[in-house]
């Protein structure tokens, strides 16, 4: 099992946002389907220990992840948040920061390649991007890791249906070309069933469901 | 060098006038500012007359552990003064002290180790006066705009540390962009000095009836050594400060909201 969570509990400001929750997510393409707030950001949060839980263990393909390295684990299993958020400089500059933090020079082009954007943008301010070029330029930065395991999330929640439908490609187009396990946190259905093998359905800081989509989410 | 000058409290007395004159312009304009420069005027007479007499001790016991001790309550208090103006840092009092107390022990070592001033507290005790008072306002400015940026750019920082970076490489741009705003204000006066604005010293100096020559000189070494100062208290505050936006685990404390 690529993670696993067991009987976690996690407070934010006084608040429990997820209570008690036990889930699993394998190795693939997995979905953290629920409804605004209702804490599946901050389950992803978890994943790559950017929050550790009040109570309760995660476990990375069997170990704890607090036995982990913290910034090893991270560039294993990269988070691109939710809300674009580039450092000031170029596309390309921003790409390699990550590479150099994974120790690698990264092929710049392959990586814009791969998310979606041409060559083109490696010049490019990062911060006159479209919110969707940005989305794709964070996940090239994610790729410079050459992570196992990508967290995405809601990444294309700022985005028109045309855009969506764009990086939905991306996303397909990018597990067929590198071998990265991908959890996707949405509060959309369809995206879920489009998007993943394994759901993770949850509500009110709880897991309700999970199991294979073709049988959670029947199209 | 001349500095004999004689200061009755009748002088001091006739300079309230000037006072009335800024309590009439708060009455007129409704600035609601009177009680405040009531305040001011009688907390700068108290504060002014007793440190006044604490110099006076120090320079007839000519002692330097003297200084040592006044330096070191200046340090706390500005370090105590700084904290409230920084209120956005978690825990801001200790890395506002010893960078107070570092940059003001180093500066004065370094003037009396170089040769520019004696070792004696009638050089000492204003001069390390003036480095901790310009320390702790650059100090209070850069952690003030520290804690903003921060909450500003959780966000941002948050997705930097998502990389695998550490908490030191996530604060990076901020770090430098507040100890800039440290710095700023004293070295934009020292480009100006001499032409928009007299700086204290030397008008001290000039009212005492010094050579203007020397007042010269005796303000740019003030205000060299402040420059140094104010860089080093600048930058120890906020090296040691940012870190405690952090846990051992380079997680944010306070996470951006979802």
């Amino acid at each position: 099992m690529l993670f696993e969570l067991d009987s976690v509990t996690l407070s934010r400001g006084g608040r429990e946002v997820l209570r008690d929750l036990t889930a699993s997510l394998p190795e693939g393409a997995s979905c953290v389907a629920g409804p605004s707030g209702c804490g599946k950001s901050s389950l992803l949060r978890l994943l790559n220990r950017l929050a550790d839980p009040d109570r309760g263990t995660v476990t990375y393909r069997g170990a704890d992840v607090r036995e982990r390295d913290v910034l090893e684990l991270r560039r294993e299993v990269c988070l691109v948040p939710q809300l674009p958020a580039l450092l000031d400089g170029t596309v390309a500059d921003n790409v390699r920061f990550a590479g150099q933090l994974a120790g690698r020079d990264p092929d710049v082009e392959r990586l814009l390649d791969l998310a979606g954007l041409g060559a083109s943008y490696a010049a490019r301010d990062s911060s006159r991007l479209s919110v969707g070029e940005q989305q794709r330029a964070m996940l090239a930065r994610g790729l410079a890791l050459e992570p196992d395991v990508l967290l995405l999330d809601e990444p294309t929640s700022a985005l028109d249906d045309d855009a969506r439908g764009a990086v939905e490609a991306t996303l397909v187009d990018l597990r067929e070309r590198v071998e990265v396990s991908i959890v996707l946190v949405t509060h959309d259905l369809a995206q879920a069933r489009r998007m993943s093998d394994w759901v993770v359905r949850i509500e009110s800081g709880r897991a309700v469901q999970q199991g294979p989509t073709h049988d959670l989410l029947p199209a | 060098m001349s500095t004999g000058i004689d200061v009755s409290l009748g002088q001091v007395a006739a300079a309230l006038a000037l006072v009335a004159i800024a309590i009439a312009v708060s009455f007129w304009q409704r600035a609601d500012l009177e009680g405040d420069i009531g305040i001011a005027v009688v907390r700068s007479f108290i504060q002014l007359t007793a440190i006044g007499f604490v110099i006076q001790v120090i320079f007839d016991e000519d002692r330097i552990v003297f200084v040592i001790a006044l330096i070191a309550v200046m340090v706390g208090f500005g370090a105590l003064t700084a904290r409230h103006r920084a209120s956005k840092v978690p825990d801001a009092f200790w890395p506002l002290a010893v960078a107070l107390g570092v940059a003001a022990t180093a500066t004065l070592g370094l003037v009396v180790a170089l040769g520019v001033f004696e070792p004696e507290p009638r050089f000492l005790v204003p001069v390390g006066g003036m480095v901790v008072g310009n320390s702790m306002t650059a100090s209070a400015v850069a952690l003030n705009r520290l804690g903003d940026d921060v909450h500003d750019s959780a966000r941002r920082i948050e997705a930097t540390l998502a990389l695998g970076a550490t908490a030191t490489q996530a604060a990076a741009p901020i770090v430098r962009r507040s100890l800039r705003s440290g710095m700023i204000t004293l070295v934009d006066s020292t480009k100006t000095t001499g032409l928009i604005f007299f700086p204290g010293t030397m008008v001290g100096m000039l009212l005492a009836g010094a050579d203007p020559e020397d007042a010269v000189r005796l303000q740019l070494i003030l205000l060299y050594t402040l420059l140094g100062s104010v860089a080093l208290a600048g930058l120890i505050s906020i090296g040691l400060a940012y870190r405690n936006f952090f846990t051992s685990d380079h997680q944010l404390r306070e996470p951006p909201e979802p």
